[in-house]
């Protein structure tokens, strides 16, 4: 972001490279695997974490980001800032200057025709691109010449590189992809499985959900990467015997994503053929409490909506009291270990937009008990409290998952020393997390007390994300129940905070208003109870090396440094 | 018999278009979105731009009668330009899956020579190893051959290949070292050394599978068997002084047949099918695989057309155990 | 089959279930699997009644512990009692298993039996049986969760309802294979000779099913249905995993194994014992329907 960072990044970059370079493709093949097969070889189109990260492998953006989040340049010369006139005084325009000696697999140089293409080919209405808001706020590029990209922006942004920074953005081949713009997208078959790029490997062979077998690009700007001649990129089955193939069995180099019960990844790193490694982002496993009543009482336009507000949730009270009564600690130790760090924050990274607190840290089961006496509720005989008739119930749904099914137990067990009486519920992936107006059971439609899942921002900065708890932004019937203000937190405090976030260019001040929404929708409001910092978890073979672990962008951002010991 | 057989062909024609109407809705009235695998991070509107791109904004009966059309119209006329070089389909909009935006027919036939031979291949060693068996048991009711076939098919019938894929993958990979944990589908047979990886890739799930098979068939075998031991045509053919061998092998085993060949002919539909979870646990990457994660992804076309596909297979297979009970048991008659 | 009237028994010494009961008791292995499976659902429902520990108690202090005196089957990775979770995970999955078995059962038996007897119905219910075998389980299963969830959790409570849709859930997706068979059966039984002369004293058709047809087809309905017992056991345990079935908090046999299969190498008792508890109990539904088989066939009978 600053010179600082790239200057770090640079020398981190030069500090992992292996000693000494034997030459392009001498270290054999290298074996990936990914529990969760990719579909298809294009990110405009997909956006799944498997399709991003497959693809990454063979097509680039113009900067990538580093595994402390700080920006470095791939297809570009430097990375443009307000300080070397990059970035225009008014912040309304960000020049790029394309890398001149890069050239695509196919040996034609790369272009800003090309950037600019890219551009016009996700804006397509037709096109049903996933990442049009990387892009917002831009009203158009220019291309000045062949190696000069401009990005406009309508107004003033102080974070203007959301385009073609990180691996949702990548370059496109023009002369590839132009007859696949608008409604012929999603025919381009040919060209969507193998997209010509810029990145160390290209396509052979691509079998959807099952395998992608790779070879080294000959035309890759340094002649001496990748230290490997061909990449078998596989997908598929779960993580548990991924987890096994790097570490136990030692069929495979790299293992992508091993979310398991911490005992278990360490009984398998003790095998000895692998490498656990962590690399920490945004993500932040949370309990969102809703603030609506989702009662199936209520007709269908009024349940789960701002119109009825929660019995008893409403009530701060109860919902620290909630908060209070879990042990973050032993949670996260149990569900995660060293794959997890407990926390207070909805935005837990990157360091300096987090407000880093510790309050929630403690249990307190009897200042939570304090708090619901306080507040009316009477324990009763059978151990649930109840007030005005009302009893503490409440139901709890997450998607499923062995981790959460373990953290729904647990809370549940201490809300039960609370007077809260719990109902756990878990529902597939696929509808949980899906958009399906019509199904009552997907995350967005609430139809529960409290819900819990993870969530995370794209790049290092968290406006965007704080964004969902603006008022209005709710998911209600009028709106198809789209939407991501998910617990229904309307503050007028909150909104006009934000709008200032969104006009300050100060770094500094942008880090402080940051924490301050940060915190009011955590230690202020108890609107949400985060539970866990989780970390990105991979292992590598031992004789693998040049494996640099990065929540920030692809996990295999640097495969081209990659080599065998 | 033939004039059954030719009527029951007619028939199919209705038959199918109502399963495929039956399936059709099915999926379009369960709960689930092809947009739940996208990142929380992309806005909704973005999500609904691209569900619309899918073809979702089209009323539901337009969609059925485009599917229909691609499926028993376009796909087969790819089917005859592939082979006749013809360029009857060309520029037409084939059946095109959500998650991958590639042809279904082009997945179909990329992932049906793994599972033709792994799920094949540990059917055809099922009812090998179960037809002996359950004649054998049969036969010596309550031997200790017997009692022991018994136990160990209840056994293996009773676990769950969640759990033997697993187990089998701890003791022949993890330990022993023998065979590989993950299924190669790169792998071209052709050479020897290479067949022998293809061996030894295959064993571990040909195993667990056949388990199953093996257990299930061998019961009904045998039950089957034991019903027709101590019919009346049994003893006359003993008093005509048959041997032994023919009674059994002849006289019983034909007529034990029945039930049994039900359940073989319902089980190759399967084969095609693919087996789900035991091809997850080994990464064969076949039908089963691709059906599961379609429906994970609620990936419309891909999960109609291979259910779809599948009911052909139930059908013609169905029809063809009624033609062998007609030819086992002349007695039978349809009509 | 033992609540004959006593007066029956006076008048009608050789009645039929007197004979079958005769022929039952003298069968071993039938003994053996009945006193096993009395066992079992004894064990399963009695023990809880006076154990100290609660099946969903999370003491998490003594988690991942082994075999001790106070927790015999050691504890999961939470600290619960394996011991408590296996005995009330078989009470859940006994009763589905039973209830399950039997839905598809019945369904099965009825409507081959149909097919097969009356040629009229034959087409149609066979097309019927090939349209639900053609039918894509999962999806089935998300939509009668989806349909059905809510009214049933109003009207029975969160358990009992999802305990019935899964109970449904499993029978009717179940029960084709045994219609099939069934089916086939009876298309060879009903051109046999006694069939023909029963039917040409003028016996009806109910009559001709119940005595004459059914005894003879009883051999894989009793197969099907000990192979049922372990599938809908096996399906239930699917079922969770897809977040389809009970609650997560609510343990199964099927589940446990499931969940236990991860620490394989770590704490192999773990998936020990509700993988021998499944077996125990689908060995011992095996030989009791052998038992069974033999005792209602005609033929064996007073071999």
């Amino acid at each position: 972001m600053n010179l600082k960072s790239i200057l770090l990044g640079a020398v981190v970059a030069l500090a992992f490279a292996p000693a000494s370079f034997a030459g392009r493709g001498t270290d054999g093949e290298v074996k990936i695997i990914y529990w969760q097969a990719p579909s298809i070889l294009n990110p405009y189109l997909s956006n799944g974490t498997k399709d991003i990260e497959s693809s990454s492998l063979i097509i680039e953006p113009l900067a990538r980001y580093n595994q402390d989040g700080a920006m470095v340049p791939y297809l570009v010369t430097s990375i443009p800032t307000l300080g070397n006139g990059g970035v225009s005084a008014d912040q309304k325009s960000i020049t790029w200057n394309l890398d001149p000696a890069i050239v695509w697999s196919d040996g034609t140089p790369l272009t800003s025709a090309d950037v600019k293409f890219t551009y016009d080919y996700c804006m397509d209405p037709n096109g049903g691109c996933a990442n049009t808001v990387k892009f917002n706020g831009v009203t158009g590029i220019d291309t000045p010449d062949a190696s000069t990209v401009v990005i406009n922006f309508a107004e003033a942004s102080p974070n203007p590189y959301g385009p073609f920074v990180g691996g949702q953005t990548p370059i496109l081949q023009k002369a590839q992809f132009a007859d696949c713009m608008g409604a012929k997208a999603q025919t381009c078959t040919a060209e969507n499985f193998g997209p010509v790029g810029t990145g160390p490997f290209k396509v052979v062979d691509f079998k959807p959900n099952d395998v992608i077998r790779m070879v080294a690009n000959d035309n890759y700007r340094d002649p001496n990467k990748p230290a490997f001649a061909t990449l078998l990129f596989k997908g598929g089955g779960d993580a548990t015997g991924a987890g096994r193939s790097v570490m136990e069995t030692g069929e495979f180099d790299y293992a992508w994503n091993l979310q398991l019960a911490p005992d278990v990844i360490a009984k398998m790193e003790s095998a000895g053929k692998g490498t656990v490694i962590v690399g920490f982002g945004p993500s932040v496993e949370r309990i969102e409490i809703n603030m609506t009543d989702p009662s199936p009482s209520l007709d269908a336009d009024t349940r789960a909506t701002r119109k009825a507000p929660h019995p008893f949730l409403s009530d701060i009270r109860v919902r620290k009291a909630l908060s209070l009564a879990i042990d973050r600690v032993l949670l996260t130790e149990i569900g995660y270990g060293q794959m997890g760090k407990p926390t207070c924050d909805l935005v837990a990274g990157p360091a300096v937009y987090s407000s880093q607190n510790t309050h929630c840290m403690k249990q307190d089961i009897a200042g939570a008990n304090n708090l619901l006496d306080n507040a009316g509720w009477v324990m009763g005989s059978d151990g649930v409290r109840t007030k005005d008739g009302m009893r503490l119930s409440v139901l709890y749904q997450t998607s499923t998952n062995a981790v959460r099914q373990d953290y729904q137990a647990l809370v549940k067990q201490w809300w039960g020393e609370i007077g809260v009486e719990t109902e756990l519920r878990n529902l597939s992936a696929s509808i949980f997390f899906g958009g399906d107006p019509s199904s009552p059971d997907t995350f967005q439609k609430f139809y529960s007390d409290v819900e819990m899942y993870t969530n995370n921002f794209d790049g290092t900065d968290p406006q965007s994300y704080l964004a969902m708890y603006l008022c209005g932004n709710e998911p209600k019937p009028e709106s198809q129940w789209q939407g991501e203000n998910i617990n229904r937190y309307c503050d007028i405090a909150y909104d006009a905070l934000h709008a200032e976030l969104t006009r300050t260019g100060d770094m500094e001040k942008r880090y402080e208003i940051a924490k301050r929404l940060n915190d009011m929708l955590t230690k202020d409001s108890y609107t949400m109870i985060p539970l866990t910092h989780r970390g990105g978890v991979a292992a590598h073979a031992k004789s693998l090396g040049g494996v640099v672990m990065n929540s920030w962008d692809s996990e295999l951002w640097n495969v081209s440094d990659w080599y065998r010991k | 018999m033939l004039s059954f057989t030719i009527r029951r062909l007619i028939i199919m024609i209705p038959t199918l278009l109502l399963i495929s109407l039956v399936i059709f809705l099915l999926l379009e009235l369960a709960p689930g979105d092809p947009m739940a695998q996208i990142p929380l991070t992309v806005p909704p509107e973005v999500k609904q731009q691209m569900r619309l791109a899918l073809g979702l904004g089209e009323p539901m009966h337009i969609r059925y009668w485009k599917w229909i059309v691609q499926f028993f119209w376009l796909e087969p006329q790819v089917l005859i330009d592939y082979y006749f070089g013809s360029s009857f389909s060309e520029g037409k909009l084939r059946v095109i899956s959500w998650q991958t935006r590639g042809p279904v027919m082009d997945l179909v036939v990329q992932r049906l020579p793994q599972t033709v031979w792994v799920v094949g291949m540990s059917y055809i060693v099922g009812v090998v190893i179960a037809l002996p068996i359950g004649i054998y048991s049969a036969y010596k009711q309550y031997s200790i051959f017997d009692q022991t076939g018994t136990f160990i098919s209840m056994i293996g019938y009773s676990v769950p290949p969640f759990f033997s894929g697993v187990l089998v993958i701890v003791i022949f990979s993890v330990t022993l070292g023998w065979f590989p944990s993950i299924y190669d589908t790169t792998l071209v047979v052709d050479s020897w050394d290479n067949f022998v990886l293809q061996l030894k890739q295959m064993i571990m799930p040909v195993m667990v599978l056949a388990l199953q098979t093996t257990a299930q068939l061998s019961r009904f075998m045998r039950a089957s068997m034991l019903d027709n031991l101590n019919q009346d045509y049994v003893r006359t053919a003993r008093a005509k002084g048959l041997g032994e061998s023919v009674v059994v092998m002849v006289h019983v085993l034909r007529n034990s047949m029945i039930p049994v060949v039900t359940v073989i002919a319902l089980g190759v539909p399967s084969v095609f099918g693919g087996a789900i979870i035991t091809e997850q646990v080994f990464r064969v990457n076949g039908i089963g695989q691709l059906l599961i994660t379609a429906i994970q992804a609620t990936d419309l076309p891909l999960v109609q057309t291979l259910t779809f596909m599948f009911a052909i297979l139930i059908v013609i297979f169905n029809l063809i155990a009624d033609v062998l009970y007609g030819i086992l048991d002349p007695r039978i008659r349809y009509d | 089959m033992t609540n004959i009237p006593s007066d029956n028994l006076i008048k009608k010494p050789r009645s039929r279930w007197f004979d079958v009961w005769d022929q039952f008791k003298s069968h071993k292995g039938a003994l053996v699997g009945g006193v096993f499976f009395v066992f079992i659902i004894m064990a399963v429902y009695l023990i809880p009644l006076f154990w100290p520990h609660d099946a969903t108690y999370i003491d998490i202090r003594s988690r991942n512990q082994g075999v001790s005196l106070w927790h015999p089957f050691g504890t999961d990775q939470l600290g619960r009692d394996t011991f408590a979770r296996m005995m009330q995970g078989g009470q859940t999955s006994i009763a589905v298993g039973l209830t399950a078995m039997a839905l598809s059962l019945f369904l099965g038996t009825f409507v081959g039996v149909m097919a097969g007897f009356f040629n009229k119905l034959d087409n149609v219910l066979m097309r019927l049986t090939d349209l639900f075998l053609a039918l894509p389980l999962l999806p089935l299963l998300l939509l009668m969760m989806l349909l059905f969830r809510d009214p049933l959790n109003a009207a029975f409570g969160p358990e009992k309802g999802i305990f019935i849709l899964i109970v449904l859930a499993i029978g009717i997706t179940s029960w084709m294979p045994t219609a099939r068979i069934v089916r086939g059966d009876i298309l060879a039984i009903k051109e046999r000779e006694f069939v023909l002369a029963a039917r040409s004293i003028g016996t009806k058709n109910s009559k001709l099913i119940s005595r004459h047809i059914l005894p003879n087809v009883v051999s894989p309905i009793m197969v099907s249905a000990t192979l049922g017992i372990a599938n809908a056991i096996i399906t239930e345990s699917a079922l969770s995993f897809l977040g389809l079935g009970f609650p997560p908090d609510f343990p199964t046999w099927g589940r446990l194994l499931y969940d236990a299969t991860d620490y394989l190498t770590m704490y192999p008792e773990r998936v020990f014992w509700p993988g021998f508890a499944i077996s125990l109990t689908v060995l011992s539904v095996n030989y009791l329907g052998d038992g069974l088989r033999d005792a209602l066939d005609p033929r064996i009978r007073g071999r």
